[in-house]
C-alpha cells in the first residue's frame, strides 16, 4: 500500500437524502425493535422530526467514501484482499429521516504489519447546514500475498 | 403499560449487566442486510465464492454483527440518539450455516461511568458458542437530562 496516502483528503460525496423507509428498512435489517427507529409517531413523541436511524446507519454513507479510496489509482489496495479490522462511530447527533448528508474522507494512518498493511480512514458526515453529525472511522486490513 | 424510561445514571454501578440477548441469524438475515446496507460482497451469500477465497463458509457482514449487537443497549437506553460513540474490532468471522444458521449471544455490562458528562460506557461481550467475535466492543451512552427529549 502507498504510505503517501496518509493525510490525503477526498472531495465531499454527493448529498445523500435520508429517507424514512430506508431508515426503517435498515433498522429491520439490524434486528432493531425500538419504536423510535420504526414508527414516526413514536419518534415525534420522543422529540424528533421523524424516525431515528440505528447507531450504525452511517455506514451506508461512509461506503461511498470508501469506494473513493479503493478507486484511487495510486492507493495500491487490492479489494479482494481487504478485511474490515475495526469500526467506530462518533456522533454529535443521531441521523434522522429527512437529513441531507455529505461525507468527506481523510486517510489518517497507514501501517505495515509484516506482509499485511492497515489503513485507517475517517469519514466526516455533515448536514445541510454544514454541522457535524457523525464521524465514521474504519480500519481496513489488506492481507499480503500468501 | 407506561412508556419505557431511560435509566437513571445515578442508579448504575460498574459491572452491572444492563442487557442480554441472543440473535438467531439465517441466510435470510444476511440477504436482508446486504440489500439494506448496499454491501453485496458475495462472500455473504454465495457458498461457492466463500469457498473459492478460502473461507470456512458464508460469513455474516461484520457491520451486521456490529449493527445488531448494539440493539440491546438501544432498547435499554430507550432512545437510539443516546448512543454517542460506538466502536468494535472484528476479531473472528461469524459463519452462517445454510440450514442451521448461527446464534450470536450479546451481554452488555457497565464498563465505566463518567459522572460529569453522565455518560456510561457499556462493554459488549459478543460470542458464538465460546468464541468471541467482536473485541473491544464499547458503547458510550449519554444518560443526562436533555430537556424534554
Amino acid at each position: 500500500m502507498n504510505p503517501e496516502l496518509v493525510g490525503r483528503e477526498f472531495p465531499p460525496t454527493a448529498p445523500y437524502l435520508v429517507g424514512r423507509e430506508k431508515v426503517r428498512e435498515f433498522a429491520r435489517a439490524v434486528l432493531a425493535s425500538t419504536p423510535i427507529s420504526l414508527d414516526p409517531e413514536a419518534a415525534r413523541a420522543a422529540g424528533y422530526a421523524d424516525v431515528v436511524a440505528p447507531p450504525t446507519f452511517a455506514v451506508v454513507i461512509q461506503e461511498q467514501t470508501l469506494a473513493q479510496l479503493l478507486a484511487e489509482p495510486d492507493a495500491g489496495i487490492d479489494f479482494s484482499r481487504v478485511v474490515h479490522g475495526s469500526q467506530q462511530f462518533v456522533q454529535s447527533r443521531p441521523i434522522v429521516a429527512g437529513d441531507l448528508l455529505t461525507a468527506a474522507l481523510a486517510v489518517t494512518s497507514v501501517k505495515s504489519l509484516g506482509a499485511h498493511a492497515m489503513v485507517t480512514a475517517e469519514s466526516t458526515i455533515t448536514d445541510a447546514d454544514g454541522a457535524h453529525v457523525v464521524t465514521a472511522i474504519s480500519t481496513l486490513v489488506v492481507r499480503g500475498e500468501d | 403499560m407506561a412508556a419505557p424510561q431511560t435509566p437513571e445514571f445515578a442508579s448504575l454501578a460498574v459491572g452491572d449487566v444492563v442487557a442480554e440477548q441472543s440473535f438467531a441469524l439465517t441466510r435470510d438475515t444476511l440477504v436482508r442486510y446486504a440489500g439494506a446496507s448496499g454491501d453485496f460482497n458475495p462472500i455473504h451469500y454465495r457458498d461457492d465464492v466463500a469457498k473459492a477465497v478460502g473461507l470456512p463458509g458464508v460469513l455474516a457482514h461484520g457491520m451486521l454483527t456490529m449493527g445488531f449487537a448494539v440493539q440491546p443497549v438501544v432498547d435499554w437506553a430507550v432512545d437510539p440518539g443516546r448512543v454517542v460513540d460506538y466502536q468494535v474490532r472484528f476479531t473472528r468471522p461469524v459463519v452462517v450455516d445454510p440450514e442451521l444458521g448461527a446464534v450470536v449471544q450479546v451481554v452488555a455490562k457497565v464498563g465505566q461511568l463518567d459522572a460529569e458528562a453522565a455518560v456510561a460506557r457499556i462493554d459488549l461481550t459478543v460470542k458464538v458458542g465460546d468464541e468471541t467475535v467482536l473485541g473491544k466492543a464499547q458503547v458510550r451512552v449519554e444518560l443526562g437530562d436533555r430537556g424534554g427529549r
